[in-house]
């Protein structure tokens, strides 16, 4: 018998209709994923069957949990089932858990107001449990606040409070998305096993299909509110039936076709100057103020690298959140100064120049970010945005020529020339992600440096986004500097790899053989934790046989 | 409302509309346009000539001839009240005007820069702040002789660190956006991007708070008249006409009545309308003083 | 000590210098001699002369700064021109009006204002919460000396149930002290628990759309529960920043509420002697007050601490 039964779940908020006759099942002890892409309503299901749902929403069809009527259940009821039969853990670690109470508070509060036991007991069985998850009280005492753990850390005490009270149902919304791919690895395997010794039903929501395919028995995907399939993972996955599937899964392994397969040419050798040669570049960070007279340990985010890249080539940063590879491509972009170290663009150093004197640097090195809402300011249209850039010029263009160069990077990047009239709002996220490289692309760079650029998108935008990149290194030969954390990323659109860790690369070589054969254990241990589509699959089918 | 079809800048039309759809935004807005009308009649037009006394027709009851009745000297209290209405404004206006003008670059320098000059900057804030506004305007108006243009000078200055914290902090929270580093990759440097991209950004923030700091400018400005601090007579002005109204209470209770209702619904008009400005430029966070 | 008290501490110390820098220019800066005044026009200029010797006038600036410091650190204020007694005296006097009638008003503001925030925000969007926030626009427009005016219009003229104005001192009796003192505290206290009432609702507002919110609900706790265990506590830091402004313009409110009422207060004290140029008096007033507010800042600040944790920065 079913745990948690969806059947024809329709919502709407206000007038905005969100989910169109959905059909879900959870039984126990079985881990359900839920896939889709951002808007697809995965969430609002979620806080439908916890009765958690924004004002103005309105519901109809049926969801039965434990044999209980959660649409018709009063208030008292979902209060009583909340947090005791049903647990849920969220998407965001850092702003999940109440800032001015101690863990210990937080974890208690909710065993103490279902079970009504003693304070003292109810500490007893928080320790227990924040212990289950991997904070024993030796490192983790209760006393401790949220703000002095880590985003793994935080997450970890979120599972405890949503499994404090051995839940029948865990509902996990994009539990990992927030961590990094090492974290990701830990929490998943955590959940796994408390799911596998409570014998809970899990509802697992990702937008990733790799890590779904990882964890779920069985999976349902779901697009703009309606469901396209549900089934066992390994035969969706496998068959591929559904054409949605397969543009998913296809879209998730997506490799871009690279036009140019020359790197740096060999009759140059050596002696050719690198586009950009960094040498034994730091940057320290004073520690944080303890009191009057003490200070913490300065922290060394970027600590004595050296890398030098040649012109056309796209190389991969690669490593942990924290490790400091944002800090070391703001150094490379001439927006942070280092604390020792030198960097030369080429041939000339970047370092201690003034703001005058970087301008033809500047000229010839352009930054795509990562989140394709804030890179925008919205009081400005398109043609003043993308145009941005061209600041750096010696000769300022007139309003012709500007628009005639805008109107030319738009159509480099599959935008039409009308659309730098109308504000960045007006985009969609791949869409202004398209915009980003537009601006990037409009001084003719030697070097991008590139941010997370596709990490805030969806998988198939994603993929159209990585052929752009890739188009743009064959056509105009610019070299890239790709920051990123998903080695899938890195192994689609890069040369060369370079492992960060803890401020210092450890490992760097040809794109498939670090990631195929990763020496150092950084390598190694980001290898290892990344989820793999294909892979997964294939762990699926072998188990069933 | 409808909307013509073809409008050349949509975005204009549609704030408009969704202006007028906001409650508090309706009835602020029309309050604010009746106040301002009516101090610009007062120039041209008052039903009664405020600056003649005529003794004969002291502390009437309103009446059809008088329809707010006539204070201890005779003269028409609506008439007055008119006139107050320009004084008050202006008053205001000019305070915003100073406090916006110098507080708002002060305070993106300062956000600009960090570091000793905003340390600086802001302990100066602090040092203004520790002042009672009320205290220190008594102390200005005092020194320099009472006044209108005193009034205006001791009010504005306290605008000052109020709009230097408004701009400092909304530029703080836009500095470390991506467009902000996009344009700084861009070459563009630390003015030219506060004039392009921060200033516009937190626009919004200051309308609002104008708004309010132009509500509180009215108070001030009739607790200093109230004083016998602001705009002397023979110019009227509603705090000087309630402290009149206050001995002659019991004979005369309008001429206290009249002018507070003035001054009550002046400043619920500006603080409805910055309510809803508040509401429409963001409807996600109501914040206020 | 952490190091955010040390910095808070400091800031306060470095701001009341250079509050009392500020002050004692400022009067060196008005016009008027007062050995002149103390005299009166008929003094020949030797006399004049005598009597700003004696008062310390002729010495150099600096020297007179430190005079006052000094005096005001032991509590030696100096001599009013005008009442010819010691200003510490006149101060003495005049606290006992004016501190109670500002604590009497900030508490009943308090007192109003955080239950109404309380209910308007866990009614959010229903009648009540209208009628409140209406009632909350109304009152923060109400300039509290005309509310006064009201006020004693119906209570002491027209109902006659407590004096119009004077007070007759705590020596009469408790009673009708705080009976001449009730009227003041509510002219004043209404007003400012209007904007009190208008913060904490949307403190609480904000707080409420954060996502911890959604995960103490997650527990199963009810909506009001949630409200009193993890919204109120962290929507105290934007409400206690009003409560010590607000005393701020409850100190300068008692000048002008203390007029409309003829209480003999600090506010009234400072008000007269500015217009009769009794300069001693005015330093010494200004400066007691400006130290009282930078005194609730940094409580205000050391609540910041005790409410969030962060601040208590520790290894």
């Amino acid at each position: 018998m079913s745990l948690l039964e969806i059947e024809n779940l329709t919502l709407s908020i206000g007038e905005a209709p969100i989910l169109k006759g959905v059909e879900l099942s959870v039984t126990p002890g079985e881990v359900m994923g839920l896939v889709g892409e951002s808007g697809s309503g995965k969430s609002m299901t979620a806080l439908t069957v916890m009765r958690l749902l924004p004002h103005l929403s309105r519901m109809a069809g049926r969801v039965t949990f434990d044999g209980i009527d959660i649409l018709a259940a009063s208030e008292d009821q979902m209060c009583a089932l909340r947090g005791d039969d049903i647990g849920m853990v969220f998407q965001e670690p850092m702003t999940a858990l109440n800032p001015v109470k101690t863990i210990g508070e937080q974890v208690a509060e909710g065993i103490r107001w279902h079970t009504r036991a003693s304070r003292a007991e109810a500490e007893e069985r928080a320790r227990a449990i924040l212990d289950r998850v991997g904070l024993p009280e030796s490192k983790f005492p209760l006393s401790r606040y949220p703000h002095e753990l880590s985003g793994g850390q935080r997450q970890r005490v979120v599972i405890a409070i949503a499994c404090a009270l051995k839940p029948k149902l865990l509902i996990a919304d994009e539990p990992t998305t927030a961590l990094d791919v090492v974290l990701q690895a830990q929490v998943l395997d955590l959940l796994r096993d408390l799911v596998a010794e409570n014998h809970m039903g899990l509802l697992l929501i990702s937008h990733d299909l790799a890590v779904v395919t990882e964890m779920a028995d069985r999976i349902t995907i779901l697009r703009h509110g309606e469901v396209m399939e549900a089934g066992d993972t390994a035969r969706v996955l496998s068959e591929q039936v559904h054409p949605y599937t397969r543009q998913l899964a296809q879209a998730s392994v997506h490799v871009p076709a690279r036009a140019r397969a020359d790197p740096p040419r060999k009759d140059e050798g050596p002696s050719a100057v690198p586009l950009l040669r960094v040498e034994n570049l730091s940057r320290h960070y004073p520690g944080r103020r303890l009191s009057l007279f003490r200070r913490g340990e300065p922290t060394n985010a970027v600590d004595g690298v050296s890398f030098s890249m040649m012109p056309g080539q796209s190389v991969a940063l690669v490593g942990r959140s924290g490790c400091g590879k944002s800090t070391l491509a703001r150094m490379v972009l001439a927006l942070d100064r280092p604390s020792s170290g030198e960097i030369r663009f080429r041939g000339d150093a970047l370092t201690g120049k003034s703001e005058a004197d970087l301008k033809p640097a500047r000229r010839d090195m352009q930054v795509v970010f990562q989140d394709p809402y804030g890179s925008f300011d919205p009081r400005q249209k398109v043609e003043r945005l993308v145009a941005e850039p061209l600041h750096v010029l010696e000769t300022a263009p007139t309003r012709a020529e500007r628009r005639e160069m805008v109107a030319h990077a738009l159509h480099e990047v599959g935008l039409a020339a009308s659309d730098m009239d109308k504000y960045p709002h007006e985009f969609s996220g791949g869409q202004r992600q398209r915009l980003s490289i537009a601006r990037a692309i409009i001084t003719r760079p030697k070097l991008v440096v590139a941010d997370e650029p596709v990490s805030a998108l969806d998988v198939s935008i994603r993929a159209q986004i990585l052929d752009l990149f890739a188009e743009l290194n064959g056509k105009l030969g610019v070299a890239y500097l790709f920051i990123t954390h998903d080695l899938t990323v890195a192994r689609a659109i890069t040369d060369e790899v370079m492992v960060m860790h803890e401020g210092r690369i450890v490992e760097r070589g040809k794109t498939g053989e670090v990631l195929d054969h990763p020496q150092s254990d950084a390598a190694q241990e980001l290898v290892a934790a990344a989820p793999d589509l294909h892979r997964a699959i294939a762990r699926r089918l072998q188990e069933q046989g | 409302m409808t909307v013509p079809a073809q409008l050349p800048d949509d975005g204009v039309a549609k704030w408009i509309g969704k202006a007028f759809a906001n409650r508090s935004f309706l009835v602020g807005f029309l309050i604010t346009l009746t106040v301002a009308v009516v101090a610009l009649v007062s120039f041209l037009w008052t039903p009664y000539d405020v600056t003649r006394l005529i003794i004969a027709d002291k502390t009437q009851a309103p009446s059809l001839t008088h329809w707010f009745g006539t204070d201890h000297f005779g003269r028409d209290i609506l008439s007055m009240i008119m006139v107050g209405a320009r004084n008050s404004i202006a008053v205001a206006l000019v305070a915003v005007g100073i406090g916006m003008g110098i507080g708002v670059p002060l305070g993106m320098f300062a956000a600009a820069r960090g570091g000793l000059v905003d340390e600086a900057l802001m302990r100066l804030n602090d040092l203004v702040f520790a002042f009672p506004a009320l205290l220190s305007a008594i102390m200005i108006t005092a020194i320099f002789g009472p006044g209108a243009v005193n009034a205006i000078i001791a009010i504005g200055i306290f605008n000052i660190p109020v709009f230097a914290r408004v701009g400092r902090a909304g530029a703080l929270s836009i500095w470390p956006r991506e467009y902000i580093l996009a344009a700084r990759a861009a070459g563009k440097g630390k003015a030219q991007i506060t004039v392009e991209h921060i200033l516009p950004n937190i626009a919004n923030q200051l309308l609002v708070q104008g708004t309010i700091q132009f509500a509180l400018g009215i108070l001030a400005e009739a607790g200093l008249s109230y004083l016998g601090l602001g705009a002397q007579p023979p110019m009227p002005s509603w705090g000087r006409m309630l402290f009149d109204a206050q001995t002659r209470m019991v004979i005369a209770p309008w001429m206290a009545l009249v002018p507070g209702m003035a001054i009550v619904i002046t400043v619920l008009g500006l603080n409805l309308l910055g309510d809803g400005i508040a509401d429409i430029l963001d409807p996600k966070s109501r914040r206020r003083r | 000590m952490s190091a955010y008290l040390a910095k808070r501490l400091g800031i306060a110390a470095v701001t009341l210098v250079l509050a009392s820098l500020v002050v004692f220019s400022v009067l060196e800066i008005v016009p008027g001699d007062p050995a002149r005044l103390m005299l009166g026009m008929n003094a020949s200029d030797a006399q004049v002369e005598q009597l700003r010797d004696q008062m310390g006038l002729n010495a150099p600036l600096i020297v007179r700064y430190l005079d006052w410091i000094g005096g005001l650190l032991t509590l030696d204020f100096g001599r009013s021109y005008t009442y010819s007694v010691p200003v510490i005296d006149l101060v003495a006097e005049r606290i006992a009006v004016s501190l109670p009638l500002a604590l009497v008003a900030l508490t009943l503001s308090t007192a109003i204002a955080i239950p109404v925030g309380l209910y308007s925000a866990s009614r959010r969007g229903e009648a009540g919460d209208a009628v409140a926030m209406g009632a909350a626009q109304l009152g923060v427009a109400i300039p509290n000396f005309w509310f006064a005016l009201m006020l004693v219009y119906l209570f002491a003229v027209w109902l006659r149930w407590v004096p119009a104005g004077g007070f007759p001192g705590w020596s009469a009796g408790m009673w009708p002290a705080l009976k001449s003192l009730l009227l003041p505290a509510v002219a004043l206290a209404l007003p400012q628990a209007a904007i009190l009432a208008r913060v904490t609702r949307s403190a609480l507002i904000e707080v409420l759309n954060e996502d911890y919110i959604r995960t103490a609900r997650a527990k199963g706790m009810p909506y009001r529960a949630v409200l009193w265990r993890h919204a109120l506590r962290n929507a105290l830091i934007p409400v206690v920043t009003i409560m010590g402004l607000q005393f701020a313009f409850l100190l300068a409110g008692t000048i002008i509420i203390e007029n409309v009422f003829y209480l003999p207060g600090l506010g009234r004290l400072v008000f007269q002697a500015i217009t009769q140029r009794d300069l001693v008096v005015v330093e010494s007033v200004v400066m007691l007050l400006v130290a009282t507010v930078i005194a609730v800042n940094l409580i205000v600040d050391l609540t910041y601490a005790i409410v969030d944790p962060r601040l208590r920065s520790r290894s």
